[in-house]
């Protein structure tokens, strides 16, 4: 391979490092200064990122780019090797662009528990993890990114969290410890197998395809408990709606947007090529999980009476459509699944900033007690109805592309594997697109539409509300906060927005880039499988 | 980057550029969305201007197709496609683009056209709405999602036009939200037609893995030739695609979405109804003909019937007998919409393609126009009502332009001869008889009766017999304070409409100052606005004109030679010499094409390929008799009917006489027919109010309770059962592992607590100690 | 030189240390203790490292040093921190860390 050793990546993954330590030094009580840091440092980190789809050869997107492989740890043979490909790419520059765009976000909206300068530098030591995981090509490296995410992730959770953080939190770390343990020990084992010789992806993908075949399904075990639960796959998502619940919303959306692809986009990287023979026998359970987790979590979502609740559930259901995509081996199904990545990214997301906004306004998300939302937030109301159409799947919006092809996949898995199931999956996963359609239009229904819920309404005339002010203070400014999206609202969401509509109606930009990658991909598992 | 360009060179620059038409309307969605409220007209000016520009590239389309067909000179005619490419994978690219044929072209020029009058009649109709603009951004997407489908040159295209348009239908059904009834209205269309795209997902999918394309030319072609590997899988492909047609196009299981889609804004209704939404299911199975006909082997030796035509053939007679009933107008209407469709899946389930291509044609014209004058009426005469026992009647003196619009499209509906709808439906019938499907031949005879059945009760209760409610009110005002007060007086006998009618009446009195809004036709005062009547007056015209593009009563098969390229499968081939007698020519075509199509070695049949329609019978008198017998009888027993229970009330004189004296001259040469008519005249009770009402209610019940609730059902016992699973499994069983785990880890450091004293010095005594006691343990063990 | 000189004076030290350690309130008197075992534990590296004629046991007495300076110097600053809380040094008084 050739190795160019350009500093870009580099630079691009740690760039957020350079604010943190300038954060450092400034006093927490300058929350304006620590605001505008954080801002110019992951808006300098996305200018790197968008540098880098500018620099891309888009011709060559199968092979690795930007790629440098200079000493790490010798005495375990790990090297820092790092690169990017067609598959890797649309995620890094996402990454970029959420945590740019939360931090925009959290100009006017810091959680509860106030304290920015803690909070902003976990989240640029979060994109650290999180774009170092998306480059990193040597599995002790990707391992040690992939577990920076977690600690940050916690934090946010348990200091800046809802009531029942510190369960949520805990919840949270030790499953995904216990997943990445698991990982850890597939990882070694894999390593061994392999002659000990190096822990470079390039490596394992050539030696790994060697190891005999019972043993690959047994290290395929152990990689697949730990990305599965950090995907989630059906048996392992218990942490997840409890996670996004208690997360502050820019915690929901980063966990939502970039956390959750980590797990996918580790079976997609690691998991499928270098082990072809054990996700080969595995890809029929991939598959039913999926199925099981698209119409569990959809039935989830339908018993859920909290709005943040409901939408952490549909996360469930949309990983499932990505799972299901990743176990049919196809270049149809992996496309989709990394389309849909994306998608829920952006869509989840979306939806996430929606029902944190909903609740900065209202201090509740009982969908029982919210009432038309369109009356009195008719924007923020068609926002959220925007974002739940794109997240059932409508063509035209990005969740399409995440959702269709899986089931056109489905229809002929690759490598033959049991044709009858997977025909059956996709009847089944095709039936869990009108659930999704069933409990977004209900929520949407329930809470946007109608007259507004007389509690939240201010029956006072200008005049009087000022002098009611003057005698229940906190009365008055309960009704004042309901306002329609602010400008800095406007700015973070757009390009959510304009993403959502773009992918969606031309969807051959991602494609394209990711296609010639997943080519390759296939054909590797395919050469792997006797 | 062009994906693929066949037929490119020569078409014609309105051919090549056909993709524009439905673009023009879907960036038009944009504009109106996002500047529509600066503008001096709240954006309705952009929506019909895109609605125009559309229509005249449709129209340069449509001229320069029909240029393409009459200089072929018999040949086949190719379809002009180009795609651009839209997605990939597996190095497999997919377009986005145009695909344009005969059919294509009929269905783009109905949508431009209707779209366009619907929107200008929108523009009175919802004028001062709240959302003014978001309405005319959505039924401006609503147009573009229909062309967008129509253009499709692959099944994705197709899937994102019939996916817009159900969400659409979202917003405009749903358009006045503030109501809950409204908005579930809305939330029920979208999720049932959703149910039915099930299907559309898992047979795309299916028609991928078979025939390894998405491409509908490339689907049509492979299908028609015989080339996929099972045919057990097209069947599936077939069936799992008729599924989603059911669901878009009200079919039986499924209709129950259509009727309550009427609590959106009555032109959102007639555009639904007439050329989109409901449309599309029946377009699928046109365009996608070669799927559908061999898959479920249609007109195939023997076969007495097929999923197709059984459901559509229901579907005829279960809305027809459904529309009797209903006091809605609109609901009347939405019935008859699901009605008609049925002919229209019936016809492509006997093989007759034209016919039902032809019956989308003409339906979208009578059936426009009659939703329109619903509407009219509502605005104008009826306060916003569209309650047809309440607030209609005695209309036709003052709404000269609505009545004759209504009876014109009443005519064509109910398939009167000359009027166009009998063109195009009794072709639908006339096939069936030809094709050997009697039993649907049956079917479309009785349903032509009951069509008329129940619109002669619908025209009867709106604009004849005595005004009541805001009708009363209406006219009352024209008439002067007397003339009510009378009606009032009249009325009073009536314990069951007297409370509605004062409160109607209380109601008019505030609330409706003058008459009219707008500026009517000179010669039409009190009738709507001319906004709205000149919609109807074009549309009216069409109702009978346009039957005559192919009319096989006069000799014009015009239509179907415009379009037959479409079909995707050949016709079968008409003997030389079989004009003597049209009847057995064409029975004589069927069994040579079902020969061709088991023996194959048939000497005629040896050019012709595997699979073939039936070519449309000659028309002839003496066939449609039976049918046309029908429907004057199905006139009279409802006229009957409607005066004997409607009339008699309000007005003591008239309708008793009215029914004595057509019985008598009627009776004379059908003394069955006017026995039984004076039967239902002396125990008009049991039979109105003893058979025919529960009859028909109870289909209404089974439709509103058995098959509704089977839905509403589904609906919450899947609730229920995700709240058991998440209550049981996954909060106890799945979580609770999780949690137990956790348990016993805090338990056992809660155990080992009391070790922790916080002392220094009993932590050094323990590190001592515990030191001392290793230490001894490895001396012991040196030793 | 016998190595049992060096063992049995390194055993008192350590034994007076432990028994400081244990038996002492004061927490001076602790670290006074705690230094006491380090410096037992000194003398037997110095002293082995004598007998076998090589040069480690000195370097880790050496780092031991270093170490037991730097937990003095944190020891007393605790100390010293919690007196100003306080006003006593008293161990057996502090209970903070009680599970």
């Amino acid at each position: 391979m050739d190795y160019s050793n350009n500093a870009l990546l580099t630079i691009g993954t740690f760039l957020p490092l350079v604010g943190v330590l300038i954060m450092m030094f400034i006093p927490g009580s300058d929350e304006r200064a620590h605001k505008q840091i954080a801002i110019i440092t992951s808006g300098a980190t996305l200018a790197v990122g968008i540098y880098t789809l500018i620099q891309f050869d888009y011709g060559n997107s199968a092979t690795l780019q930007f790629a440098v492989n200079e000493e790490w740890i010798e005495v375990i043979k790990s090297n820092y090797i790092i690169g990017l490909d067609g598959i890797s790419l649309p995620l890094y520059v996402l990454s970029m662009a959420v945590t740019f765009l939360v931090a925009v976000y959290t100009w006017n909206n810091v959680p509860d528990a106030g304290n920015p300068k803690a909070f902003l530098m976990l989240m640029l030591v979060l994109q650290v993890g999180m774009a170092g995981s998306f480059i990193a090509q040597d599995l002790i490296l990707f391992f040690v990114f992939f577990e920076l995410v977690l600690l940050p992730m916690y934090f946010m959770i348990g200091v800046w969290g809802g009531e029942d953080r510190q369960y949520a939190s805990l919840k949270f770390f030790l499953y995904t410890m216990f997943g990445s343990a698991l990982m850890l020990v597939a990882f070694l084992a894999l390593f061994f197998q392999t002659g000990a010789e190096s822990f470079s992806f390039e490596h394992l993908m050539a030696a790994g395809a060697l190891i005999d075949h019972d043993v690959q399904v047994w290290i395929f075990a152990g990689m697949f408990i730990g990305f599965a639960v950090k995907v989630p796959m059906f048996p392992f998502h218990t942490w997840l709606p409890d996670a996004h619940t208690q997360a502050p919303t820019q915690g929901s959306v980063i966990l939502a947007a970039i956390l959750l692809k980590l797990g996918t986009y580790g079976f997609v990287r690691i998991a499928l090529p270098m082990l072809p023979q054990g996700a080969h026998e595995w890809a029929p359970v991939i598959g039913i999980l999926a199925v099981i987790g698209i119409i569990y979590g959809a039935l989830g979502c339908l018993a859920q009476t909290d709005m943040k609740r409901l939408i952490a559930f549909s996360s469930v259901a949309h990983m499932g459509f990505v799972m299901l995509g990743i176990s049919t081996l196809t270049t149809f199904g992996i496309n989709a699944a990394l389309f849909g990545m994306v998608a829920h990214g952006l869509i989840t997301g979306m939806l996430f900033f929606v029902a944190g906004s909903i609740k900065h306004r209202y201090h509740t998300l009982e969908i029982k007690r919210l009432s038309g939302l369109l009356i009195q937030m008719p924007k923020m109301g068609w926002i959220l109805g925007f974002a739940a159409m794109a997240s059932l799947g409508l063509p035209g919006l990005a969740g399409f592309w995440g959702e269709f092809p899986v089931i056109l996949a489905a229809y002929s898995p690759a490598f033959g594997v049991n044709e009858a199931l997977f025909r059956t999956l996709m009847v089944i996963a095709a039936m869990g697109t009108v659930l999704a359609a069933g409990y977004l239009l209900w929520l949407f229904q329930r809470t946007a539409m109608g007259d507004p819920n007389p509690e939240f309404v201010s029956h006072d005339e200008p005049a009087q509300s000022l002098s009611a002010a003057a005698n229940h203070g906190a009365d008055a400014d309960h009704h004042d906060e309901i306002h329609d999206v602010t400008i800095v609202e406007w700015i973070a969401w757009m390009p959510f927005l304009v993403a959502i509509v773009v992918f969606g109606v031309y969807p051959q930009l991602m494609f394209k880039v990711m296609d010639p990658a997943v080519i390759q991909l296939v054909e590797r598992v395919g050469n792997g499988i006797p | 980057m062009l994906l693929a360009a066949q037929e490119t060179a020569a078409a014609g620059w309105f051919l090549e550029n056909a993709w524009l038409i439905p673009l023009i309307p879907f960036v038009a969605f944009f504009v109106i969305l996002l500047f529509g409220k600066k503008m001096p007209r709240g954006g309705s000016e952009v929506g019909i201007a895109s609605m125009v520009a559309a229509l005249v590239v449709a129209a340069g389309a449509a001229y320069q197709w029909i240029d393409r067909v009459d200089s072929s000179h018999g040949e086949e005619v190719e379809p002009v496609i180009r795609q651009w490419v839209w997605w990939q994978s597996g190095g497999t690219r997919f377009g986005i683009g145009e695909h344009i044929d005969g059919l294509a072209i009929v269905v783009l020029l109905l949508v431009a056209f209707i779209s366009t009058l619907v929107q200008i009649y929108s523009t009175e109709y919802v004028k001062g709405d709240r959302r003014y603009t978001h309405y005319f951004a959505s039924i401006t997407l609503f147009s573009a999602g229909m062309l967008i489908m129509v253009l499709a040159p692959n099944m994705v295209q197709l899937i994102l036009g019939w996916e817009i348009m159900g969400l659409t239908s979202f917003l405009l059904i749903g358009h006045w939200w503030e109501e809950k009834a409204n908005s579930e209205a809305a939330l029920k269309a979208f999720w049932t037609v959703r149910v039915g795209d099930v299907g559309l997902l898992v047979g795309t999918a299916v028609l991928l893995g078979i025939f390894g394309t998405l491409d509908i030319k490339g689907i049509n072609d492979s299908a028609a030739a015989g080339q996929f590997g099972s045919h057990n899988a097209l069947m599936w492909a077939a069936i799992a695609l008729f599924i989603a047609c059911i669901g878009k196009s009200g079919q039986f299981p499924l209709h129950t979405w259509l009727p309550d889609a009427m609590a959106g804004p009555t032109p959102v209704s007639s555009l639904l109804h007439s050329s989109t939404m409901v449309v599309a299911g029946v377009y699928l199975v046109a365009r996608l003909y070669p799927v559908f006909h061999v898959g479920l082997e249609i007109n195939a030796v023997g076969q007495t019937f097929n999923l197709i035509a059984v459901i559509g053939g229901i579907t005829v007679i279960v809305a027809a007998a459904l529309a009797f009933v209903q006091n809605d107008i609109k609901k009347v209407l939405a019935y008859s919409t699901v009605s008609q469709l049925g002919y229209m899946m019936m016809g492509l389930g006997v093989g007759a393609w034209t016919a039902s291509v032809f019956h989308i044609f003409t339906h979208a014209f009578f059936k426009c126009c009659l939703f329109l004058a619903a509407g009219s009426i509502s605005y104008t005469a009826s306060h916003h009502s569209f309650d047809m026992k309440k607030d209609m009647g005695g209309l036709w003196k003052k709404m000269p332009i609505t009545f004759g619009a209504w009876m014109v499209s009443t005519a064509a509906l109910a398939g009167i001869p000359f009027f166009s709808g009998f063109f195009s439906k009794d072709e639908i019938i006339d096939s069936a008889k030809h094709a050997d499907y009697t039993i649907f031949y049956l079917v479309g005879i009785v349903g032509a009766f009951m069509t008329i059945a129940y619109m002669t009760r619908a025209t009867y209760l709106v604009f004849f017999g005595t005004p009541r409610g805001g009708a009363a009110h209406f006219m009352g005002v024209e008439h002067g304070l007397e003339h009510r007060d009378d009606h009032a007086h009249e009325t009073l006998g009536h314990d069951d409409h007297s409370d509605d009618h004062a409160d109607q009446s209380d109601h008019g009195h505030d609330d409706h100052p003058e008459p009219v809004r707008g500026r009517p036709f000179p010669f039409a005062k009190y009738d709507s606005p001319w906004k709205i009547t000149a919609p109807l007056l074009i549309l009216g015209t069409l109702a009978v004109g346009s039957g005559y593009l192919n009319a096989p009563a006069v000799g014009v098969h015009w239509f179907e030679h415009q379009t037959e390229s479409s079909i995707g499968l050949p016709l079968a081939e008409h003997e030389a010499d079989g004009d003597n007698a049209e009847q057995v020519s064409s029975e004589h075509a069927v069994d040579e094409s079902v020969g061709a199509e088991d023996v194959g070695a048939a000497e005629h049949a040896a050019d012709s390929a595997i699979y073939s329609v039936p070519e449309p019978p000659k028309f002839a008198w003496g066939a449609a008799a039976p049918g046309l017998l029908l429907v004057l009888a199905g006139f009279l027993v409802s006229l009957f009917l409607s005066l004997a229970v409607f009339g008699k009330r309000k007005n003591v004189l008239s309708p008793l006489v009215g029914i004595t004296e057509r019985n008598k001259l009627f009776g004379a040469g059908h003394r069955f027919l006017v026995n039984k008519l004076y039967l239902d005249h002396l125990y008009e009770k049991v039979i109105v109010h003893g058979v025919a009402y529960p009859v028909s209610k109870a289909a209404y019940w089974f439709n509103q309770n058995i098959i509704d609730g089977v839905v509403d059902g589904a609906g919450r016992s899947t609730k229920r059962t995700g709240e058991w699973v998440y209550r049981n499994i996954d909060q106890r069983l799945v979580d609770g592992a999780v949690n137990a785990s956790g348990m016993v880890a805090n338990e056992s450091g809660h155990a080992l607590q009391p070790v922790q004293s916080g002392k220094v010095n009993h932590y050094g005594a323990l590190l001592f100690g515990a030191a001392a006691v290793g230490a001894i343990v490895l001396i012991l063990l040196n030793v | 030189m016998y190595a049992v000189n060096f063992l049995l004076l390194s055993a008192a030290l350590f034994s007076i240390g432990v028994f400081g350690v244990i038996a002492r309130r004061n927490a001076v008197m602790v670290l006074m203790s705690i230094e006491l075992i380090l410096n037992s534990v000194n003398l037997n590296l110095v002293a082995f490292a004598l007998i076998n004629k090589d040069i480690d046991g000195h370097i880790f007495a050496l780092f031991v040093i270093a170490v037991a300076a730097a937990e003095v110097g944190v020891g007393l600053g605790m100390v010293l921190m919690i007196y100003r809380n306080r006003r006593s040094i008293a161990l057996d008084e502090l209970s903070e860390m009680h599970g």
